[in-house]
């Protein structure tokens, strides 16, 4: 595939064109040029191993040990660099079948995963068989708009965490899919699923005025994109505000590119998937400074 | 009073003051798990024993496909789907004659059920595994002919290859039916048919909504995949093929 490369800038980021946005700063220069990698990954559903090499659509891709082998280096690169995962780490092969997800909690624990949200196919076996395979995840659960206060796994996710690279404030928060018909009730319980817009719009104004946080991201398992009315990620980045970038799932959506669309203030905000099966690896790099320009809209980005 | 005064000009003050950085470059890309990526031998060794006591068991061989079946081939009704219904039409109908005496009439199943593409070539337990990774087992519903008709239209509106067996669809290029026929025999509305489907479809998964309409229910204890399992063991080769079960006729 031939890859163009979309430069999109506005008036103030074209006064500094030419470096990169990296060698001016204003004159409160004891803050320098900050840079926050995001690595993720959605949709893997239990792919451990790489598809076979006479496979009809992804042949010999994937796998983790060497997605393993691809985040180390770009850790080494950049040390302040996060590792999400947009849901349904779940079913798929017969590691699922097998193991239940211990393997691929250990796995992602390894890998040093800092995140995932949880996707429709993470209840399969239940929100018992989530829960009883939590012991294996040494990374956060989060999500903002399912309610597990009357499950099992109540206390054991978190709406949002903010993580601190550098000095720089990463809000991250989660939203999950409607599962009602999507999922079987004796699967999910007494999870009760809140409004992903509504929802997210308090979250992030907390992110932002209460936890001061320099970006927000989202970790959604809504779906890239819907014909009819149901929310996505594009609809959500229309319909909310101060979002930097919504890592998505559900969809298995290969992207050309990440996508940039606007918010309710007219503002860029990037949704990218990387479709599924660990195949591929979303890389997202924020470079941030202490100029006072303010969030995303007057950033170069450039995908 | 005082106390929320000062604690408003504290945040308001945090806020500030704070360090407040913000993007002024971003560059996004997708990086391929390629194979020229080396295995990180860590993540290797670790998942060794858990791959090989399940190679022991994927490994084995059932059958042959001379040709790539992916789930694209067709409209509304595909190889591989076609195939599915099949082999639930033939081998849960004996199981289901024996508790209940009755044949099976229709099979249905859901398109987004039909989890992988089947490459040329040998066709392994792990085949079964990687079309129907899910534990879904088939359960019969016993419906009367007016909720075959909600059936008929659902598959009819939502315009893909549902995989179906026992159950003949013409439509027109506007949607309207043209034809239905239940075992080659018209669809009557006062009519007890047995429908098999799997358990998710069941409670309404995809909303498959009619199915909440079934008079009664009848488990098999059959896992969809033990089925695929079960067919390719019989067969020595599979080679099914897009047919007119499900068809849109140019008017």
């Amino acid at each position: 595939m031939k890859r163009r490369t979309f430069l999109k800038r506005t008036a103030a980021a074209g006064a500094i064109a030419g470096t990169g946005g990296l060698g001016l700063l204003s004159f409160t220069t004891e803050k320098a040029v900050k840079r926050i990698t995001i690595l993720h990954t959605n949709d893997v559903h239990s792919h451990i191993e790489p598809f076979e090499k006479d496979h009809a659509q992804y042949p010999g891709m994937g796998g983790a040990a060497r997605r393993y082998s691809l985040i180390q280096e770009i850790r080494k690169e950049n040390p302040n660099t996060l590792l999400l995962d947009a849901g349904d780490i779940f079913q798929g092969t017969p590691y699922f079948n097998f193991y239940g997800g211990e393997l691929e909690f250990k796995l992602m624990s390894k890998m040093k995963y800092d995140a995932a949200t949880i996707g429709n196919h993470d209840f399969d076996n239940g929100i018992e068989g989530l829960y009883a395979q939590l012991p294996h995840a040494d990374f956060k659960f989060l999500s903002a708009n399912y309610n597990f206060s009357n499950t099992i796994m109540d206390g054991q996710v978190q709406p949002y965490h903010v993580f601190i690279k550098d000095g720089v404030r990463i809000g991250v928060f989660g939203l999950g899919i409607e599962l009602q018909g999507l999922v079987s009730k004796d699967l999910y319980k007494e999870t009760i699923y809140l409004d992903p817009v509504e929802i997210a719009q308090q979250t992030v104004e907390k992110l932002k005025n209460e936890e001061n946080c320099d970006l927000i991201i989202c970790l959604s398992h809504l779906g890239y994109n819907y014909r009819h009315e149901k929310i996505s990620d594009m609809k959500l980045a229309s319909l909310t505000r101060d979002i930097d970038l919504i890592i998505g799932g559900h969809t298995h959506t290969f992207l050309p590119k990440p996508t940039i669309t606007q918010n309710l203030d007219g503002k860029n905000v990037l949704v990218n998937q990387v479709g599924w099966a660990g195949v591929n690896l979303g890389r997202i790099d924020f470079f941030l400074d202490a100029s006072g320009r303010k969030n995303g809209s007057g950033a170069t980005i450039v995908v | 009073m005082k106390k929320l005064a000062l604690l408003l000009l504290l945040s308001l003050a945090s806020c500030k003051f704070s360090s407040n950085y913000s993007p002024q470059r971003i560059e996004g890309k997708q990086l391929e798990i390629s194979e020229a990526i080396p295995a990180n031998d860590s993540i290797s060794e670790f998942v060794k024993p858990y791959k090989e006591h399940i190679d022991r068991e994927m490994n084995k061989v059932l059958a042959y496909t001379p040709v790539d079946l992916t789930k694209n081939d067709g409209e509304l009704n595909t190889a591989i789907g076609n195939m599915m219904a099949d082999a639930v039409m033939d081998l849960a109908s004996p199981v289901f004659r024996k508790r209940t005496g009755e044949n099976i009439d229709i099979v249905l199943l859901n398109f987004g059920g039909i989890r992988s593409a089947i490459s040329k070539g040998d066709v392994t337990t792990r085949t079964a595994y990687q079309v129907m990774p899910f534990e879904n087992e088939v359960v019969v519903a016993h419906m009367k002919g007016i909720y075959i008709q909600e059936m008929v239209n659902y598959l009819v509106d939502a315009g893909s290859a549902h995989p179906i067996a026992g159950l003949s669809l013409e439509i027109g290029e506007d949607n309207t039916i043209q034809k239905v026929l239940i075992q080659g025999e018209p669809l009557a509305m006062d009519t007890v048919y047995y429908v098999a489907t799997n358990d998710y479809l069941l409670k309404g998964g995809d909303n498959m909504v009619f199915f909440s309409n079934a008079l009664d229910v009848t488990s098999l204890d059959y896992k969809i995949r033990n089925v695929l399992i079960d067919y390719f063991t019989q067969a020595d080769t599979i080679a099914p093929v897009r047919d007119q079960r499900f068809i849109r006729i140019k008017q």
